[in-house]
């Protein structure tokens, strides 16, 4: 069957639902080969492919606006202006911020996570002080705390999580107490795709007097996200991983937060006025933003969220649900296949383990088989240790994949046993 | 030889399934831990020498089928070389794996079954599956030697 087919008995199966054989048209790279085999791109959680729009919205800004911003009078300044602040824009707007000088511009989810560390983490942690992370962090959201809870001599408590991949909530009620600063958790789990309570971890933090960070790298590209609505301090995200560039992030701050932040890297644009005896910053955002930042990656954003919403989170989200049981149950008849992460509330996030292969070989034996899987401890070391893995299988889901692909995955993995048994 | 069959060999898969000279060498007078922090494996390596011929090896670990299995048939290889023989045989391994043999010099110590990890060379991401038992066995070694210079 070829995946054009499929994707139509998929459309037909959901009326009013997304069709993946039109958005397929969407993304260039989807109609490749690899190995000689048409590619099933399953590693998204990773990064994810780019539409066509965002593509020609790279192309476009270096082909007639490039220039550097915030500066110059030329027109070409004002438009480059115009276009990466219109992203800001929309940013405000995809997050439901109160105001758009909220959206901090960054290179990815791990300098905002870093940023608000290396700042707010600074000012306001004094040594016995705690700030909390979770068992199913990224190591992205517990190395910028472990470097600065040791600098401030602060502490550094986690949330544990069960078997199934959901964190102890009653656990988390015990760890918070007065000397509670930061609480940093993941919106949703890069390994095992638990989609956490976030809105309630917000609230009893805060009921603590604590601020809380949300590391949204894997929520935003699968769930709406409203921050006025969750009441988080901080939220950041990765451009690359919602279908646009890489190389440009997102960190959502309070306002009040960032007014009285102090200041991140020195140089250009952060500041308003210098003179070797004194320097006064910049408002925020702006006195976040040292530096010609990543200009074309940061306008091709906007064009991403905007073909985001134009297919519709709600649709998105109920696609890959959809797509999402159907590989659990296609998975779970895999002989000697156990599936890690199994929380009622979950994105399209699979890892899994095979009896006696271990996933690198899983991997190898896939990609020649043109499927695209992701398989080592996914930066996130610590969560491998509580299962006590070394390493799992990931496959990861976008709303332009087919059922026909998770057939294919499982066909590779018919032929990974063979190979084994 | 598909590609598959050719990185798969089935000595490969023999020595992944029932590793050989697996487990801790208690006498052991060299001994070194490897760690290949992308993927997870780890590897011990224990060597107890005999006037510079390796006497006894054996390594303990986990990993994937291609490390598991050089460091099992590195092992097999490697029981009563001499220590040069062992670097030689290092040095034409890797020249192997990577793709960059160069043909038969009859000076050097033949692969013998170490050919068989040919098929690595197409796999560059898997190059550190197959050398990591190597380079740890080589760190084990040259602790020893570090040990014998301050004497």
């Amino acid at each position: 069957m070829s995946i054009s087919t499929t994707a139509r008995n998929n459309s037909r199966r959901v009326p009013g639902g997304l069709n993946p054989e039109d958005i397929r048209r969407d993304f260039p790279i989807l109609s490749r080969k690899v190995h000689g085999k048409p590619l099933a791109y399953l590693d998204n959680a990773a990064t994810s492919q780019k539409p066509q729009q965002v593509i020609d919205a790279v192309s476009r800004y270096y082909s007639r606006s490039n220039a550097n911003i915030q500066r110059g009078v030329h027109l070409l300044s004002v438009r480059a202006t115009d276009a990466y602040e219109a992203t800001r824009e929309r940013t405000q707007k995809f997050l439901n911020a109160a105001r758009a000088e909220e959206i901090v511009f960054v290179r990815s989810t791990t300098e905002a996570i870093n940023l608000v560390a290396q700042t707010s983490g600074r000012s306001i942690l004094d040594p016995g002080d705690e700030v909390i992370v979770s068992q199913m962090e990224h190591h992205s959201n517990i190395v910028p705390w472990q470097m600065i809870c040791q600098e401030r001599r602060a502490r550094l408590r986690v949330i544990p999580v069960s078997g199934q991949g959901e964190l102890y909530l009653d656990e988390y009620e015990k760890l918070l107490n007065h000397r509670t600063r930061i609480v940093a958790v993941t919106h949703v789990s890069n390994v095992l795709g638990t989609i956490n309570p976030v809105r309630k971890l917000v609230e009893m933090a805060h009921r603590h007097g604590a601020l809380v960070l949300l590391d949204g790298a894997q929520a935003v590209p699968h769930v709406k996200v409203d921050v006025q609505e969750l009441d988080c301090d901080f939220y950041c995200f990765s451009g690359h991983k919602i279908y646009g560039p890489t190389g440009v992030g997102i960190l959502y701050g309070k306002w009040n937060h960032l007014e009285s932040m102090p200041p991140y890297q020195g140089g250009g644009e952060m500041i308003r006025s210098v003179s070797f005896e004194k320097t006064t910053y910049n408002e925020p955002p702006h006195k976040f933003e040292g530096g010609t930042p990543n200009i074309a990656g940061g306008v091709a954003l906007a064009a991403a969220l905007d073909y985001l919403e134009n297919l519709g989170l709600d649709r998105v989200a109920a696609y890959e649900n959809e797509l999402l049981e159907y590989a659990t149950s296609r998975l779970s008849q895999v002989p000697g296949l156990r599936l890690i992460g199994t929380a009622p509330s979950k994105a399209a996030v699979i890892s899994f383990v095979l009896d006696e292969v271990h996933p690198h070989d899983m991997g190898t034996i896939l990609d020649l088989e043109g499927v695209a899987i992701r398989t080592g401890h996914h930066c996130a070391q610590p969560l491998m240790d509580f299962y006590g893995l070394p390493a799992t299988a990931r496959a990861s889901l976008a709303f332009y994949n087919t059922r026909e692909e998770i057939d294919a995955l499982c066909r590779g993995l018919g032929k990974v046993i063979e190979v084994f048994e | 030889m598909s590609d598959l069959s050719a990185l798969y060999q089935e000595v490969i898969l023999d020595h992944n399934r029932r590793p050989r000279n697996f487990g801790v060498l208690e006498d052991a007078d060299h001994q070194s831990e490897g760690f290949n922090p992308l993927c997870g494996d780890r590897v011990s390596v224990y060597v107890k020498l005999n006037d510079s011929i390796v006497e006894q090896i054996s390594f303990r670990g986990s990993g994937c089928a291609i490390s598991m299995a050089s460091a099992s048939i590195m092992t097999e290889s490697l029981k009563g070389r001499k220590l040069e023989e062992v670097e030689a045989l290092f040095e034409r391994f890797h020249q192997l794996v990577t793709g960059n043999l160069e043909s038969q010099d009859l000076s050097e110590p033949d692969l013998g079954k170490l050919v068989v990890f040919e098929g690595v060379s197409r796999y560059p991401v898997r190059v550190k599956c197959a050398t990591l038992t190597w380079h740890t066995l080589r760190a084990a070694l040259d602790k020893r030697n570090e040990v014998v210079s301050t004497e």
